[in-house]
């Protein structure tokens, strides 16, 4: 490639716009490297430690979560579902591993793409269904759609898509927990995108000064809508944000289901036990656009040729391979629990078409909490 | 402080609500710039941090968003936090938690959740401190579904309103102004209010014009009224005292007996609340017999010299000269 020529309206710090585009193109840009790199990380995952009945349990919700939103993609591409939903397939691994440990005295709260977090909760997958419809059976009892999703007896506190919006309120919730002196603690989830609002930072900042047992959850999957994350910051690696908080942190392949189990129990006992901030950053790759079904809707930097790669480093593949070459489940095992999820959310999406909306009457119902 | 045993002023009256709070509400934190400084928040908190423990009242970060949001998520935990912005002006740096977050949550997902947040804001204006160390915006988050807004002018409601708030199940923007704080009176004992019965109150009766205000105005429109009635004029005066929501029952009956209104107040006339007074006032079928009259702040930005910041904000005598336009013809007659 020739060097190109620097435009004068990039800042200095940051590679020229042609380089930046190729590095984008390779994903290897930044200190992440292999990280980033969807040719590297294609192993399987390491099943020491975890019996079968847990590496079941992680297939299965892994598989929930792909088949759910897969389900949910075509209904959006139909146009049964009208409202915004944002897909979360290829980074199952990440939900599932750091929810793997995590129990109802504990506060997690998410962002758009949340769809996963609350399945890796094992919340109902009919709440989300007919939530996604708008319907009264919806775990907001259809008032949130997609973007606003909750189950607070699973542990989910809320989902809200103002980016960077619940970084704040999962320290909030760690302070209560804290203060309510249990062992609980609070889990932000957040994307790379979100680490360029503000809020991160003062959130950081904030649970560092006063010890408060949160564990901020990075999903980076390099790209904020449709830019990249070398169009957007002067590194692709997130956790240096903790380094600058003196917050503990592991950058981790997001997409090992078993490591990132393992580092979150890392996290967990550095929240419950010493009651302080831990930040895992978790690298992974979405395979459908920003917003809606399609794979290729995100204009301005191409992904389909790196996609490709990273679907061989598909989270489900790499835990079903490991559970197969560990037998923890025979091969008709794994095909019967496919089926079994698959026939789940055929008749929970059946379900939900069928279900109530909500009456106009209700309308003004839910804007107080006190009775007015 | 107080002059005597008997009152109490403002200030002073903020900070007994806080302790009964802290005191008998184990749930409640209060969390904010300079809750341990001897001055940033007037005598409104002082030593709280000593007498309740450093754990409770915690001075915060220069964090406005992140301060807010945390104690937004402490509220969804099962705590009754108030977050503290010693200048309305800065919590403009954390309108995204009480607008988009807080006073939309309990809606959008699904009606069964508990948001008792209570943000306090306080007014700090005058001595020259301009445009962006001034400002009350009350009218912008009284627009806001689902927030109630609060401001108290007397201090028992200084008290009993932030501890009515700060209990209240919503998300509560309360509004102090520090022009207020001198303000005495003596305080009956606390007394648990329920912010939802909350609304106007007539601080003054009488039959000749309706004088509305709320906040620093609402005590501005007493004085006003006292002097009035040294002209013959008997005002009937209200204090909002709540802005979000709004019920005027009262107001109305006491403009359709007094066929005149003016209200006034410490903010902007555009979108403002004496606009939703009067359009709310015509929508029920009020008759105003003199054409009702908003006194409200000059469509700019709060100067800093001297002799134009004296022409900015309201005086009392604008209020009664305002009131007595009124009463032209009446007056001639006499």
């Amino acid at each position: 490639m020739n060097t190109p020529t620097p435009s004068t309206s990039r800042p200095e710090s940051l590679a020229p716009e042609n380089a930046v585009i190729e590095i984008a193109k390779s994903g290897t840009h930044g200190t992440l490297g292999a990280l980033a790199d969807p040719s590297s990380h294609a192993h399987v995952c390491d099943l020491t430690g975890f019996i079968p009945a847990d590496t079941r349990r992680m297939l299965e919700r892994m598989i929930r979560i792909r088949l759910a939103e897969e389900c949910i993609a075509m209904h959006v591409k139909s146009g049964e579902i009208k409202c915004p939903c944002h897909l979360g397939i290829g980074q199952e691994a990440t939900a599932v591993g750091t929810c793997f440990r995590l129990s109802n005295k504990d506060r997690c709260f998410g962002a758009h793409r949340s769809h996963s977090h609350y399945l890796a909760l094992n919340a109902p997958l009919d709440g989300l269904m007919c939530e996604v419809l708008g319907k009264e059976d919806g775990c907001s009892k259809g008032m949130g759609g997609s973007m606003h999703i909750i189950s607070k007896e699973h542990g989910l506190y809320g989902t809200v898509p103002i980016v960077g919006a619940t970084i704040p309120i999962a320290v909030g919730a760690g302070l209560a927990l804290k203060h309510a002196k249990t062992d609980g603690v609070a889990v932000s989830f957040l994307g790379d995108g979100a680490c360029e609002e503000g809020v991160f930072h003062e959130s950081l900042n904030l649970a560092s000064a006063h010890n408060v047992p949160v564990i901020f959850v990075v999903e980076n999957n390099l790209f904020s809508s449709h830019l990249h994350i070398s169009l957007r910051q002067p590194d692709d690696r997130i956790a240096r944000f903790a380094e600058a908080h003196h917050i503990k942190h592991q950058t981790i392949d997001g997409n090992d289901v078993t490591h990132v189990t393992k580092v979150m129990d890392t996290a967990l006992k550095k929240a419950r036990e010493e009651r302080k901030p831990f930040l895992i950053e978790a690298v992974t790759y979405r395979w459908r656009g920003h917003v809606g079904h399609r794979e290729d809707n995100d204009v301005g930097v191409a992904r389909s040729k790196d996609l490709a790669i990273w679907k061989q480093r598909d989270p489900i593949k790499r835990l079903s391979e490991s559970i197969l070459a560990e037998n923890h489940m025979t091969k008709d095992e794994v095909e019967t629990l496919w089926d079994e999820i698959r026939n789940e959310v055929t008749c929970s999406w059946e379900n939900a078409e069928t279900a109530d909306f909500p009456k106009h009457s209700s309308l003004l119902d839910r804007v107080w909490c006190s009775s007015e | 402080m107080s002059n005597t045993s008997n009152t109490v002023d403002y200030g002073s009256a903020i900070r007994e609500g806080f302790a009964y709070l802290l005191s008998q509400h184990d749930d409640v934190i209060a969390f904010g710039q300079g809750l341990w400084s001897p001055w940033y928040v007037g005598n409104s908190m002082t030593n709280l941090d000593v007498e309740f423990g450093k754990d409770r009242v915690i001075d915060s970060p220069v964090s406005e968003l992140a301060c807010t949001g945390a104690s937004l998520g402490a509220a969804l935990c099962g705590l009754k936090p108030v977050v503290i912005h010693p200048r309305v002006d800065f919590f403009v740096l954390a309108i995204d938690q009480l607008v988009n977050q807080a006073a939309k949550w309990n809606h959008m997902f699904g009606g069964d959740e508990k948001v008792p947040l209570t943000v306090r804001a306080i007014i700090n204006r005058g001595g020259e401190q301009g445009a962006q160390h001034s400002q009350s915006l009350a009218s912008w988050f009284a627009h806001i579904p689902g927030l109630r807004v609060v401001m108290p002018s007397t201090p028992t409601d200084a008290r009993d309103l932030l501890i009515a708030g700060v209990l209240c199940n919503d998300p509560v923007l309360y509004i102090d102004d520090r022009w207020c704080y001198d303000r005495e009176e003596e305080l009956a004992p606390v007394c648990e209010l329920d912010l939802t019965k909350e609304g106007p109150q007539r601080r003054r009766e009488g039959s000749d014009l309706t004088l509305v205000g709320y906040s620093y105005c609402a005590w501005q429109c007493e004085q006003a009224a006292e002097e009035l009635a040294h002209q013959g004029i008997e005002c009937d005066v209200f204090d909002l005292r709540v802005l979000n929501p709004l019920h005027l029952d009262d107001i109305f009956s006491s403009v359709s007996k007094t066929g005149k209104l003016v209200i006034a107040e410490g903010d902007w006339g555009p979108c403002g609340i004496g606009s939703e007074v009067i359009a709310k006032c015509a929508e029920h079928g009020v008759v105003f017999t003199e054409p009702p009259i908003r006194l409200s702040l000059p469509d700019c930005p709060a100067p800093t010299s001297r002799p134009l910041e004296e022409a900015y904000y309201l005086s009392v005598i604008d209020i009664v000269d305002s009131a007595n336009t009124l009463f032209k013809v009446d007056c001639i007659e006499k």
